[in-house]
């Protein structure tokens, strides 16, 4: 295990105008660690993740990023060719809307395949061999490889999303509401991949929701967001079991029982 | 006798936001130590804190006051304080946990929840398996269960669940909240069996049992909590 973190992230702060996004966010995250920031909608937790994963410029703090060479580097610093190479090879971003992630009008295959020429395969067997595997990992017939997603199911398409993001091998991935849209049972099946994958895989993740369970499932370490603001933070179960802010007891009180 | 955990004057109420916030006490002046080779077990009624006491060790409830120092590797790391990810090491490496109740994983079988804990610690998963498999044998965990996720196990076979998979590593500090609650007499001495092996390997182990004849064959020291009851303190 290694002493220092992945990410570290430094007040930051995002305003549209005098609407505050998110504000004087501190954190840091570590390999194999799963996060999850949870709050309302307009908490500003998808700001945050929009920041953290460049796809937004923060109006203030900074956000550095260990490489694989173990050098730390500025996120919002980098140039814009070296922050898609990022997001192309070491990140995952897995969208709320599959549509959002995948392109819809080519195959299976050629939309995990697509991550991997961008690394620089070219082998059309390799990449096609890859591609299979990376579909039965995520529980996709291989007799589908040739079909688009748009005659998939939801479950599918988020599947082939997930596939598609971990075929390169990330070191951090970012999941937009990975379950939300989906009925429960199709939850309890993506959420088990979910985890399988990130434990075996050690990736670290940044994982947005509003469903404490679905935080409870994935994740060792929790923010709670409102209003722009971190309200709580602490291990998932901590939080969980032993909310302390008032908005904290609040969305626990909130749950439904079963 | 090495004491690998010491409380000092732990307190902990709850404060209720959304009911005009409210401060409910729960215990206050907690302080005693847990030594290797022992079960020292937690006494009370109902309600005087057991459980919020072993739940403050394990990092799963806050602690308002007080130290809750640890020996973790090599050095002593104050609980009560800790990162999140230092409890997390510390819930891996050193310190274990049976809870009361199972928190069951959709599609994960009783043997991986089992095996699980010891796969964290770095362990091969095959060794991992059929250590679990041994463990649920001897806790007589019909071998047809074994593949199933325990969801829809009853309350005694999840039970065994869950103390296989709290007795199947080997941290040197063991949490025991009621493990035997739910268990026919049989199963009750396997797990008298399992905590006697504990001892004699040298670990701390700390429990509520509320069933006395499993706490007769198991304690070796006795702490009432009524003592840290937090009226009394703050009286």
């Amino acid at each position: 295990m290694t002493d220092e973190p992945l990410l570290r992230v430094s007040a930051l702060s995002k305003f549209y105008g005098s609407r505050v996004g998110c504000e004087n966010v501190t954190f840091d995250l570590w390999p194999g660690e799963v996060l999850a920031v949870v709050g309302e909608s307009g908490s500003g937790k998808t700001t945050l993740l929009n920041c953290l994963s460049t796809r937004l410029l923060p109006s203030s703090g900074t956000a550095s990023y260990r490489m694989r060479d173990g050098q730390f580097r500025e996120l919002y610093r980098m140039s814009e060719a070296e922050r898609r190479f990022l997001m192309r090879t070491d990140w995952g971003f897995v969208h709320q809307n599959p549509a959002d992630g995948l392109r819809m009008t080519v195959s299976a295959g050629a939309n995990v395949g697509e991550r991997l020429m961008a690394v620089g395969d070219r082998h059309y067997g390799k990449i096609r061999a890859t591609a299979v595997d990376w579909l039965s990992r995520v529980e996709i017939d291989e007799d589908r490889i040739d079909d688009e997603p748009r005659a998939f199911s939801g479950g599918m398409r988020q599947r082939l999303q997930i596939a598609r993001n971990l075929v390169t091998g990330p070191r951090l991935v970012f999941m937009d509401e990975p379950t939300g849209g989906l009925d429960v049972s199709v939850q309890a099946r993506l959420l088990d991949l979910l985890r399988g994958l990130v434990t075996d895989l050690g990736l670290a993740a940044i994982v947005v929701t509003h469903d404490l369970a679905v935080a409870r499932l994935l994740s060792q370490r929790m923010m709670v967001m409102k209003d722009g603001r971190v309200v709580e933070s602490g291990l998932t179960d901590r939080v969980l079991d032993d909310p302390r802010a008032p908005y904290t007891q609040l969305l626990v009180s909130s749950i439904l029982q079963v | 006798m090495p004491t690998p955990l010491v409380v000092s004057d732990v307190a902990k109420s709850f404060t209720m936001h959304l009911r005009d916030g409210i401060k409910l006490p729960v215990v206050a002046g907690v302080s005693f130590s847990i030594r290797s080779g022992e079960c020292t077990v937690l006494g009370g009624p109902s309600g005087a804190g057991k459980s919020s006491i072993l739940k403050m060790l394990y990092g799963n409830y806050a602690v308002d006051e007080g130290q809750i120092i640890v020996q973790h590797e090599d050095g002593l790391i104050d609980l009560a304080t800790a990162s999140p990810r230092t409890v997390l090491a510390v819930r891996r490496l050193t310190i274990g946990y049976v809870s009361q109740f199972l928190r069951t994983v959709p599609r994960v079988s009783a043997l991986d929840v089992v095996a699980e804990p010891l796969v964290e610690r770095g362990e091969d998963r095959e060794v991992a398996r059929s250590k679990a498999r041994a463990l649920l044998a001897q806790l007589n965990l019909p071998e047809k269960l074994w593949m199933l996720p325990p969801a829809t196990f009853s309350g005694g076979e999840q039970q065994r669940v869950n103390i296989a998979r709290g007795f199947i590593t080997e941290h040197p500090i063991l949490l025991l909240d009621e493990p035997t609650a739910s268990l026919d007499a049989r199963n009750r001495d396997v797990v008298i069996a399992l905590i006697a092996a504990k001892k004699a390997a040298g670990v701390a182990l700390l429990g509520i049992f509320h069933d006395h004849d499993v706490r007769e064959a198991v304690a070796d020291r006795l702490i009432d909590v009524t003592a840290f009851a937090a009226g009394k303190i703050a009286a």
